[in-house]
């Protein structure tokens, strides 16, 4: 079986599609979460195949589906953080041979194929239908829920594993050349000026601060209270190895990487992978978990006019994918009872759900809304998983979070100001993601 | 600060080979005031080769914003950390941005907003790139 790259047809990226077509007709009923790890330590069964494969079986088994009815399984084969498996290293065979290799010696260790996990999970004897979606969680859950609606799968798993390797990422390669072809020396992103990973976003926060007059330091409640619901995220990496909770003394007094962003608005790459079980509306009655309805899901496909998106074009684009979120699913921001937009980069969470008008919130509003009650237990919760800063760089924590909230199982994160009901969680940048709406009803 | 040294490749070529005579030229839209930077293919703008041109610009701008880099990827730069890293917008079109390290501007000290004139600078292979420095 051939696994291709999901069409771009599969995206609800414009607006005026109208109420989407499978709106309430497909439900996430089952999660798995492996354990986190900074990086990996050169074991097989720390090894994002074995991560991804525990995840998988999670799902599998909290959803309550014999694993033959299973027959679907859209995923990502990109897991790395940033670092890549050395050229000019031999990939470990151990490792390799641990499992059921494909003729890909990377599979397992530092990407994920379709092939290698049904090569790894022989109790999957009835999947028919693999699809890939690039990026992260975000992506692959568009495409599963589009594709369950289109009938292409009834028990579809949902799969997003992270590799993290040794090194500084970027800090290698054409980074350290002593030249660089001319595309890439005045390229958008990295280029010969030596801008690090977060300067887009960082110079897009100072712009922000300078049109709407604020100031880095209106950031620490939003971290302080990311990286506390954080530390409730018992699947998350800061619960699991390092539970400190951040005071805004310890934010503000960080270095600087590219000022105004600090390192805590950077977030922590790990090793780590999870899975969902998504089914029909019809289906999802005789599962395990309460069915969490897919109300919509849209996508950004915001494109720079220069050589990196300005804070003017990043509103129009976020205000944009609000739009889009709503109208397909029927609702408006007075429904949304919390939100999990995307915030690794901290600095560009308020861009998300400003866009959104969550809360009534328009540009220039979240820095001020941060320092209100945007607590678990208050009426406008803020971030309620802790995101990527609260839990390390998953790019799902949110996804899971919008899940275990509207099925009662968020455990101590649990929201107590709101009654969680209607939910929007995606991302990853404010200028190119994927949303998806998250109901406790299909209708 | 000294840069990576550059080699121009066919699609960025005559910026680079207009900066090392002290031009600054940007990809246009012949007839039109459409500008593009940084350079695109015609297929990816849906145009024939034919119909795009380097026009050559004042060099003349507005700092958009910018950001003081204290941890930087490009191993060359590493010794002059921090240093600030700032967007650039064209005069005849502030749609049309590039990055500048501001030479002559202390960190963290860019009046943003103010007016840039562009200079050239060598690169450490001697090719040039454009720079821009404060109008006094």
């Amino acid at each position: 079986m051939t696994t291709q790259m999901a069409p771009e047809s599969m995206y609800r990226s414009t607006e005026g599609l109208g109420i989407w077509e499978h709106r309430g007709k497909v439900a996430s009923v089952g999660i798995g979460h492996s354990p986190t790890a900074r990086r990996w330590d050169g074991r097989a069964e720390t090894s994002v195949g074995a991560l991804s494969i525990g995840a998988l079986r999670a799902a599998i088994a909290d959803a309550g589906v014999p694993p033959d009815q299973v027959d679907g399984i859209v995923m990502v084969p990109v897991t790395t953080t940033g670092a890549h498996w050395p050229e000019d290293q031999p990939v470990p065979m151990d490792v390799v041979n641990a499992f059921n290799p494909t003729d890909d010696l990377l599979d397992g260790v530092g990407q994920l194929s379709a092939e290698w996990i049904l090569k790894n999970m022989p109790e999957l004897t009835n999947v028919k239908f693999t699809m890939y979606a690039p990026g992260c969680m975000s992506a692959a859950i568009v495409v599963a829920a589009q594709a369950v609606g289109d009938g292409l799968a009834t028990n579809c798993l949902v799969l997003k594993g992270w590799h993290n390797l040794e090194g500084r990422y970027n800090h290698g390669g054409i980074s350290a050349a002593s030249e660089v072809p001319g595309s890439f020396a005045i390229s958008p992103g990295r280029t010969l000026w030596g801008a690090p990973g977060c300067y887009g976003t960082a110079l897009q926060f100072a712009q922000y601060c300078t049109k709407y007059g604020k100031h880095h330091d209106m950031m620490a409640p939003f971290m302080q209270n990311s990286r506390r619901n954080g530390l409730l995220f018992p699947e998350g990496y800061w619960a699991q190895h390092r539970p400190e909770q951040l005071t805004p003394e310890d934010y503000l007094s960080s270095r600087w990487i590219a000022k105004p962003a600090n390192l805590f608005d950077n977030d922590i790459p790990i090793m780590v992978a999870a899975a969902y079980l998504f089914t029909t509306a019809d289906r999802a009655q005789d599962m395990a978990q309460k069915p969490v309805y897919i109300l919509n899901h849209a996508s950004s496909r915001g494109v720079a006019r220069s050589i990196t998106p300005t804070l003017e074009e990043v509103e129009i684009e976020t205000a944009t994918t609000g739009r889009k979120i709503y109208e397909g699913a029927g609702i408006t921001a007075d429904d949304l009872s919390f939100e999990n937009m995307y915030d690794g980069f901290a600095q560009f969470h308020q861009f998300h759900i400003e866009g959104l008008r969550y809360r009534g919130m328009q540009p220039g509003d979240a820095l001020d809304f941060y320092q209100t009650d945007i607590s678990i237990e208050g009426p406008n919760p803020i971030l309620s998983s802790g995101g990527n800063i609260g839990s390390g760089r998953s790019r799902f924590w949110m996804h899971t979070d919008c899940m275990q909230q509207i099925q009662g199982r968020a455990g101590a994160r649990a929201l107590t100001g709101v009654k969680p009901e209607i939910a929007v969680s995606g991302g990853p940048m404010p200028f190119g993601g994927n949303f998806t709406v998250w109901s406790a009803t299909p209708d | 600060m000294v840069k990576q040294g550059v080699v121009p490749d066919d699609l960025t070529r005559p910026f680079f080979e207009a900066a090392n005579e002290g031009r600054l030229v940007v990809q246009a839209l012949k007839g039109s005031d459409r500008l593009y930077f940084p350079p695109k293919p015609a297929s990816e703008l849906g145009c024939s080769p034919e119909d795009l041109e380097w026009r050559e610009v004042s060099g003349r701008g507005k700092i958009y914003n910018y950001c003081v880099v204290y941890d930087c990827p490009v191993a060359s730069l590493k010794e002059d950390l921090p240093f600030n890293l700032a967007v650039i917008m064209l005069e005849e079109d502030p749609g049309i941005l590039m990055y500048s390290h501001l030479p002559g501007t202390a960190p963290d000290e860019v009046p943003v907003g103010a007016a840039v004139r562009v200079i050239f600078e060598e690169t450490a292979n001697g090719q040039k790139v454009p720079e821009w420095v404060l109008v006094e």
